[in-house]
């Protein structure tokens, strides 16, 4: 028998509504402390929430496409709990009548897709930012003082909660790929983490094939997608040891510090908290508009999914991926040439300039592509710089031929090669590794101006190889 | 020489409507009213002297923000808070004019039905300064009643405008739920708390309500008023059906001076051409005040959850946050709202959720049905408001149950979301009862007609007799 990981994803995500969930303050996320508030986020005597319309219909659109139903009634409900970032002594939330319910997400995979349910999508607000001064680890306890920043209390908030389907470290961060890339491109959040506009907390256990779910932690404050594959690696490799050395593993709560990537989580038994939910005596029921609801399905965009499964075909799974995740494939698809070719482009050098895929003009940098083995290395390099720069055309670049003439490249590759003899001598015996620092040196001679295959090609047969 | 003591807001209007006196004259004779009278009533928490507007001036419960005036729902807690806002009731008596008197003492955090359980220590009613003036609304009650404001606003949950209009003598309407914003008015139980006039006429309360009356976009629970409020004139009751739900007439504990003079005015409204007949209110008589009492505290645990020293008001400094939040709420609140706040946490707990909070939300469905059926038979209920006549300061206090039980008769209409009125009927031993008048939803104005035809009638005259 093996052990099986079971993870379940928690994700928040902030709306960039113009203004808070409550109430009219701006959202902005670099402004003066405490600059962005009014009764209301500030929690004053006789202040009322009244519901942010954008924030719904957004929230019912990601829904939509999560493949989630819209239920008749959705309403909001207090979650009441002590906390000095939580002015109201409760946070307006969702209880059990969320907007969205019942979807499923099809991630696709190298074999196939896999299923992940998502079992809600409900709204709520997010809370204040509090930094605790002195102390240890930056908590509350045991702090000097507390300071509190309002601005983020009351942002529109959408939590989604997966079912436990995810299976590995690999597929939870492909769900969040994909998951950040829908809402980008439904144009409802930034979903940067850096921001804090995309947090989200991850469920684990493990169990032997066919059996009930056993006991699960939470991996919470996880800064990257890569950073909580690798968490979630560890905390499963961590639950078999324990189970396969005869012992239990504990429910409890595994505070990652984002600052310290390599820092053993904090761990805290995990309490079980009565949040005392009632329904929010003021505010009235969300009944959406069935016609809206119609009218947002029709607006929904192509799934980046849909798009993964349609490049596939052409490039292969996993640069149809990377080109979709990270938003790149419009790009690959404007730029005609060799698929494969333009894909590795856009999707490793390309990529590696910072440029915004939208600024780059399509047409020119083709060009520049189909030619890139008869240019240098250099100006190829610097035609995808410029690539995204007003005028940018392919001729200057194309016009620096590279050398291709094997009696301009043999005195250089000769000399290479005897100033190199130990290195020669150790190819020869088989480290055929060596070959590429042989073309790195003839690369430098020249400044970069020959074309690498053909130097390679060169140097296979004065090496015999 | 302005009568304070006599005259009605209707009055006020017509004399500075005619220019024979000035909103700064009016203004201070009810200044020299409060100096003279207030010390002993003290219904006033804190006065205005120099205010805006034109119009005849109003005293406000302390529950309602006012703009850079203290706001304190008569709690420790909140004591020195000045709202950087103005809520929206207030805000429309100021657009309307009315100079702001000051804010009237209230239980705190409306909490009580005798307003001793104010931590600025209690009113009196001016009918006999050894009673109370009922509550939580008893400020503003008694500075009508006193001649100390010619009208007021308080605010009701289980009856804190109704019960103290009773034992003060003075006229209170809860309005429907849901047409009067909530807009800055401390909260207490969200879901049944409702802002509203208290007067000396129908009329005043009428021309009051108008103004403080209809949705507010920044309230998500107020409605769009279905028609237009008028101040009425009716004089008789023809072909109105007045049901009298036998239950609220006769619950226990109803004082025999309190049935006679509301028996008095029943037969009154009938010489008027009511018609009347009884009706039965069983479930909501008897289920009313045991739900109300799960509703209103667990809502209130969670609306007095944000007074923690952390923003505004009372901080009392501690070494660590939980240590700074219990000893703030220790030292800022009184009996009655910790009371209330443990009674709600434990009922909106887990494992005790269904069987409290959940079935009571149930229950207040069986009211509302209940009321719905009387309704189909008649057009208004009438009850006593209270069933008592004002009692003696002290005599309850330390009964927490027979203090809420002065609300029993108030309190299942309001469950329901229904507007009521009570409008003084007569004296029962030198006091004031109150007459309970039961209207459908939004059926304000048939209220104010039926009222003010009976008011009529009943010629009851509204200044305290030892003050005159």
């Amino acid at each position: 028998m093996s052990w099986e990981p079971v993870i379940g994803l928690e994700i928040h995500i902030h709306l960039k509504t113009r203004t808070k969930m409550f109430c009219r303050c701006p959202v902005a996320y670099f402004e003066g402390p405490n600059t962005q508030t009014c009764p209301v986020c500030l929690a004053h005597p006789g202040a009322l929430p009244v519901p942010n319309r954008k924030a719904v219909e957004w929230t019912i659109l990601l829904g939509l496409a999560l493949g989630c139903e819209v239920p008749e009634r959705a309403i909001f409900h207090r979650k009441n709990y002590f906390y000095p970032d939580n002015p109201k002594g409760y946070q307006i939330s969702q209880y059990d009548e969320p907007l969205c319910v019942n979807g499923r997400l099809a991630v696709p995979g190298a074999q196939g897709d896999t299923v992940v349910g998502i079992e809600r999508a409900h709204l709520e607000e997010d809370a204040a930012k509090t930094i605790h001064v002195g102390g240890a680890e930056g908590r509350i306890h045991g702090a000097d003082r507390s300071l509190i920043d309002f601005n983020r209390a009351g942002t529109p908030l959408v939590e989604i909660v997966t079912a436990p389907d995810i299976r590995s470290a690999d597929e939870a961060r492909r769900f969040l790929q994909l998951l950040r890339q829908t809402v980008v491109e439904l144009g409802i959040s930034d979903a940067e983490m850096e921001k804090g506009s995309l947090r989200f907390d991850v469920n684990v256990s493990v169990r032997l094939e066919g059996e009930e779910l056993r006991t699960r932690t939470e991996l919470k404050n996880m800064n990257s997608f890569a950073f909580a594959a690798r968490g979630i690696e560890r905390e499963i490799e961590r639950q078999i040891g324990i189970y396969d050395s005869g012992g239990t593993v504990d429910q409890e709560t595994l505070h990652f510090d984002p600052s310290r990537v390599d820092a053993p989580p904090l761990r805290s038994k995990e309490e079980a908290q009565d949040y005392r939910y009632f329904s929010e005596p003021d505010l009235v029921p969300l009944e959406p508009d069935r016609t809206l609801v119609e009218r947002l399905r029709d607006e929904l965009p192509e799934s980046p999914a849909a798009r993964i499964r349609r490049l596939e075909d052409e490039i292969g799974f996993w640069l149809a991926e990377g080109l979709v995740t990270s938003g790149r494939d419009g790009l690959y698809s404007r730029i005609t040439g060799e698929r494969a070719a333009v894909a590795n482009v856009v999707m490793n050098e390309l990529a590696a300039t910072g440029l915004d895929p939208a600024s780059v003009n399509a047409d020119e940098l083709a060009k520049v592509i189909e030619h890139r083995t008869e240019i240098p290395r250099a100006a190829f390099t610097e035609a995808l710089a410029a690539s995204g720069s007003p005028g940018f055309s392919a001729e200057r670049y194309l016009a620096e031929a590279a050398i291709v003439d094997a009696s301009e490249l043999d005195p250089v590759i000769d000399r290479v090669l005897s100033e190199n003899a130990s290195q020669v001598e150790a190819f020869r015996a088989g480290k055929e590794g060596l070959l590429g620092f042989f073309v790195g040196q003839v690369m430098k001679e020249t400044g970069g101006k020959a074309n690498p295959k053909v130097v390679s090609d060169r140097l296979r047969e004065k090496l015999g190889a | 020489m302005i009568d304070t003591l006599r005259l009605t807001a209707e009055e006020a209007t017509g004399l500075l409507e005619r220019g024979e006196v000035s909103a700064a004259e009016l203004h201070g004779a009810y200044r020299e009213a409060i100096a003279e009278r207030d010390p002993e009533v003290h219904a006033y928490l804190c006065t205005v002297e120099q205010p805006e507007g034109e119009g005849v001036p109003i005293a406000l419960k302390d529950v309602i923000s006012t703009k850079g005036v203290e706001t304190t729902a008569a709690s420790k807690i909140l004591s020195g808070y000045k709202p950087v806002f103005d809520s929206t009731v207030a805000a429309r008596c100021k657009d309307a004019g009315l100079p702001l008197l000051g804010k009237t003492n209230l239980d705190e955090f409306a909490m009580g039905s005798s307003t001793e359980n104010s931590a600025f220590g209690p009113t009196r009613n001016p009918w006999d300064p050894s009673r109370v003036p009922g509550g939580s609304s008893g400020g503003s009650t008694a500075a009508v009643a006193a001649g100390l404001a010619p009208w007021a606003l308080g605010s009701d949950t289980g009856g804190s405008i109704k019960q103290p209009a009773a034992l003060t003598g003075t006229v209170g309407l809860r309005p429907t739920y849901g047409t009067v914003s909530r807009y800055g008015v401390v909260a207490f139980a969200s879901s049944l708390d409702q802002v509203g006039p208290v007067t000396r006429t129908v009329r005043d309360w009428a021309r009051l309500h108008r103004i403080i009356a209809g949705r507010d976009p920044l309230d998500s629970s107020t409605v769009a008023l279905p028609e237009p409020f008028e101040v009425p004139d009716a004089v008789d009751l023809k072909g109105l059906r007045v049901g009298v739900p036998v239950e609220l007439n006769e619950a226990e504990g109803i004082e025999p001076g309190v049935s006679e003079a509301v028996n008095r005015a029943i037969e009154l409204a009938c010489s008027l051409g009511a018609e009347v007949g009884e009706c039965h209110l069983p479930r909501s008589v008897e289920f009313g005040l045991p739900c109300y009492y799960l509703i209103a505290p667990s809502e209130a645990s969670s609306n007095l959850a944000r007074y923690d020293g952390v923003r505004y008001g009372l901080r009392v400094e501690a070494d660590d946050i939980r240590a700074m939040y219990e000893s703030t709420r220790r030292e800022g609140f009184g009996d009655e709202p910790k009371r209330r706040i443990m009674l709600g946490t434990y009922a909106l707990s887990a494992g005790y959720y269904e069987a409290f909070y959940g079935q009571a939300q149930k229950v207040r469905t069986v009211i509302r049905d209940e009321h719905a059926a009387a309704f189909e038979q008649f057009d208004v209920l009438v009850s006593p408001t209270s069933p008592t006549v004002a009692f003696e300061l002290g005599a309850r206090t330390a009964d927490p149950l027979a203090m809420y039980a002065a609300d029993v008769l108030t309190i299942p209409s309001n469950m329901a979301g229904l507007p009521g009125l009570s409008i003084p009927c007569g004296l029962s031993d030198g006091l004031p009862v109150g007459l309970q008048l039961i209207g459908r939803q939004f059926s304000e104005n048939l209220l104010f007609r039926a009222g003010h035809a009976l008011e009529q009638a009943l010629e009851f005259d509204f200044v305290p007799e030892r003050l005159k």
